[in-house]
């Protein structure tokens, strides 16, 4: 038996839990129906911890930890809920908030956005910080699909699913740091790329509006992400 | 220090390098060959020596030579005259003749450099031991300099584990920043199960104004490739990867003819020294993105991806290139090793203060009198370093504080200057060792200026990858423009240190982490500058233009 199948026993906000050592800090705490909050992370897709908003307490860790990326550990104990923690997570929202432009209101993923609904759960009534409202054209040029950057939060769950489930690696990303932004092969529009297999994977896993069906209209655009698990599970079973 | 062919391998086929069996002239003339030296016209001083040397019909037995960096860098370029050991300054192409007519009478007295000055007394070399002594384009230089002599020690009196010991003892800790113990992290690769290994030499470089790496990699090439294949020899690895940035034309040209050398005369390649052992370096070139200096992006991009870390463990100690284990280890760090194996870990751990050994090359910088490449031990303070070896502070300014750790350390004090240096106390005064930049501060800085220049290089090299760095960095920027405008209030300032404690605490990888330092360090010391700017709207050192119809639209 490999070391990584070897079964942790840890402690979780308190309680106690046993694990694989294959297992991340977030399969844990989802499996005992602790709810971390996370953008970037998607069942099926490669974990890249940039969301930051899953960071745990661990016991003897001198850090941070991001559940969604952090095995477990033997004997480890785990706080998923401080006040410090809670802080933290209010304040990386505000920070995307202020990132581009995410006026609810005129949304097509109105009612069914991520990053709307762990804000409300946050809390949050407005945000601390400038808005820096970064202007990107709309790319609607695909036949089927719109890319509005103004809406995207660079979680890069839309790379990850074209290059890993869908195999076309259509969407990277360009630029860095507050420059970087999503681009469809060599930074042409999307109805040209060559790559695009029009499978509007990217669409479905979005957590906001930045990737949507055309046609629908403000608050009409909810997004079908069973799909992935169900690839996934299929993936997994004939490996 | 006898030039036979010590540790020499055996397949070599002699090679271009052999002094052959010319008598050594009277006089060596040596032009420093360094990029600072270069750029103030050391090329043309070399050919005119040389020129002049020809003409005099060799009149005088002499011979011209190139070297590595001499370490006064401010006075370049300089040229040495051995066995004299005279030195000069700022020489220029017309001053040729007048130096070699000068060899073996009177010094040229316009020129000269004394060097029993505490720039040079007070520096303790081993990185820097053979620097403006040998050509660093020929490798019999280093052999005779006992090159090469460590790695054939190595290989043929040590096992793996005798080698990582030996490393171990010394306490050599990892220069390029973060100070991890050297020898558990070889220990660590070597335990680690993996068919294949890698050595990564990192020579990224990134921290600005910082240049102890390239000049080692320009002077004294052969001594990091050595320190690379013992360190290939006690990890079990057999293949060396230097990653170092594009914009250093100048070492990646020395390190290639380097490693054309070494595998030549058998010190790398196949079979090296003639033991089985063998080992391959290849030179990968950087974009120069500061955030490639990171050992996890350092590797993506050494795979060919978009150069972004990500989340440790594992550590690339046991998941590197390749998902294969990976030691990375720093130019600097490296570098100690042949002379740590050839002398010894106790003579190395005699050096330095209980929990930092050795010495620490330094880029002395900012408003001093001596700018250059400085080696000391550790242990020695901050004022030793700026007013003996610097030469003080240039005009009638006072000091104000030292930078150290480039943009991911801080900002220590004028009263805290006697504090020695090491990684335990440069840390306790909210500053890091870094990799080598130390910026001198004086009373016509604005530290909030200082904070600010920083910040804005962490936003423009954060690679955008997590949300608290990205975004982090730029609001951060925002708040500390708005400060030096005049423009801000004390809320505002209580955002700043709001978002310096978020971006420390939850950024993915050390750039983010330490992004905040210099901010934080000079709220620490020097607080009532930023107060001046919010409160009285003035800048107390008058760098910052402050308008003064802000004020009265308050
Ligand atoms: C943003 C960032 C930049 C870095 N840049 C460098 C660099 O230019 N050179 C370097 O040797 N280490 C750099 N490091 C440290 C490396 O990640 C790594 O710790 C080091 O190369 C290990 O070598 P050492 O143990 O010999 O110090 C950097 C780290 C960070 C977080
Ligand atoms: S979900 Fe873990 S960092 Fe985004």
């Amino acid at each position: 038996m490999s070391v990584l199948q070897e079964v942790k026993t840890l402690t979780i906000n308190g309680r106690e839990a046993s694990a694989r050592g294959d297992e991340t800090i977030l399969e844990i705490a989802r499996e005992h129906g602790i709810f971390v909050p996370t953008l970037c992370h998607l069942h099926g897709l490669s974990p890249v911890g940039g969301c930051r908003l899953c960071l745990v307490e661990v016991e003897g860790a001198n850090r941070l930890l991001p559940a969604c990326t952090t095995r477990v550990g033997e004997g480890m104990v785990i706080r998923t809920d401080s006040d410090r923690l809670k802080g933290y997570r209010r304040m990386i929202l505000e920070l995307f908030l202020s990132e581009r432009n995410h006026t609810c209101s005129v949304c097509v993923s109105n009612g069914y956005c991520e990053l709307q609904s762990l804000s409300r759960d946050a809390g949050i009534t407005h945000v601390r910080v400038p808005y820096r409202y970064q202007r990107y054209t709309v790319d609607a040029s695909h036949e089927l699909f719109v890319a509005d950057q103004n809406r995207c939060i660079m979680c890069t769950r839309c790379v990850r699913v074209c290059e890993e489930v869908e195999g076309a690696h259509t969407w990277d990303v360009q630029g860095r740091g507050i420059e970087a932004r999503l681009i469809s092969d060599m930074n042409e529009s999307w109805g040209d790329s060559d790559s695009c297999t029009s499978c509007g994977k990217c669409v479905q896993v979005c957590p906001t509006g930045a990737l949507s069906e055309k046609g629908k209209s403000v608050a009409e655009m909810s997004k079908r992400k069973q799909f992935l698990p169900y690839l996934t599970l299929m993936r997994d079973k004939w490996k | 220090m006898t030039p036979n062919n010590k540790g020499r391998a055996g397949n070599g086929n002699g090679g271009g390098n052999g002094p052959g069996s010319r008598p050594a002239a009277d006089h060596c003339v040596r032009v420093c060959k360094a990029a600072g030296c270069v750029s103030a016209g050391s090329e043309e001083v070399f050919a005119a020596l040389s020129d002049a040397l020809k003409q005099s019909g060799q009149s005088v037995n002499c011979e011209v030579k190139g070297a590595g960096c001499m370490g006064l860098c401010a006075a370049g370029p300089l040229v040495s005259v051995e066995p004299e050991g005279t030195w000069y300054r700022e020489v220029t192409a017309e001053d040729a003749p007048a130096i070699l007519n000068s060899l073996g009478g009177e010094i040229v007295e316009r020129l000269h450099l004394p060097t029993n000055t505490p720039f040079f007394e007070r520096q303790e070399r081993i990185v820097l031991e053979n620097m403006g002594r040998i050509d660093p384009e020929r490798l019999q230089e280093y052999l005779d300099a006992d090159g090469y002599a460590g790695l054939n020690k190595a290989l043929t009196e040590m096992g793996p584990a005798e080698v990582i010991d030996e490393i171990t003892q010394s306490g050599l800790r990892g220069r390029g920043g973060g100070g991890y113990s050297t020898g558990l992290k070889w220990g660590t690769v070597a335990k680690a199960v993996g068919e294949r290994k890698y050595v990564v030499c990192n020579a990224d470089e990134g921290d600005p104004g910082a240049f102890m790496d390239r000049c080692i990699l320009e002077s004294d090439p052969h001594r990091v490739l050595e320190g690379m294949a013992i360190a290939g020899y006690a990890t079990g690895a057999s293949q060396g990867y230097v990653y170092i940035r594009a914009e250093y034309p100048l070492a990646i040209s020395r390190l290639r003819s380097a490693i054309r050398q070494a595998e030549r005369e058998g010190y790398l390649g196949n079979r090296v020294c003639g033991t089985p052992f063998s080992f391959t370096v290849e030179v990968r070139l950087g974009a120069g993105a500061f955030v490639c200096g990171e050992e996890t992006a350092l590797i993506h991009s050494i795979e060919g991806q978009r150069g972004t870390p990500r989340s440790r463990p594992p550590y690339p100690a046991q998941q590197g290139l390749w998902g294969c284990p990976t030691l990375v280890n720093n130019v600097e760090t490296l570098a100690n090793i042949p002379s740590i194996v050839r002398k010894g870990s106790a003579w190395f751990a005699s050096i330095g203060t209980e929990h930092s050994k050795g010495t620490k090359v330094f880029a002395l910088a900012g408003r001093v009198n001596n700018t250059g490449l400085i080696e000391v031990p550790m242990g020695i303070s901050l004022r030793e370093i700026i007013f003996d070896i610097g030469g003080g502070i240039p005009g009638d300014h006072t000091c104000k504080g030292v930078q150290t750790g480039g943009p991911s350390g801080g900002c220590i004090p004028a009263d805290c200057l006697d504090q020695p240096v090491d990684y335990e106390s440069l840390a306790g005064l909210g500053s890091i060792m870094g990799s080598g930049g130390m910026i001198v501060v004086d009373d016509t800085s604005c530290m909030v200026d200082v904070a600010k220049y920083f910040m804005e290089f962490c936003m423009s090299e954060s690679c955008g990858k997590c949300v608290s760095c990205r975004a982090g960095t730029s609001q951060l920027f925002d708040l500390l423009d708005k400060i030096t405008k005049g423009e801000a209030s004390e809320a505002d300032l209580a955002l700043l240190e709001e978002l310096c404690d978020l971006v420390k605490h939850t950024s993915l990888c050390g750039l983010g982490q330490s992004a905040p330092n210099p901010v934080l360090s000079t709220l620490r010391y020097f607080r009532d500058e930023y107060l001046s700017h919010i409160v009285d709207k003035e800048c107390p050192a008058g760098v910052c233009s402050i308008h003064r119809d802000v004020e009265a639209a308050v």
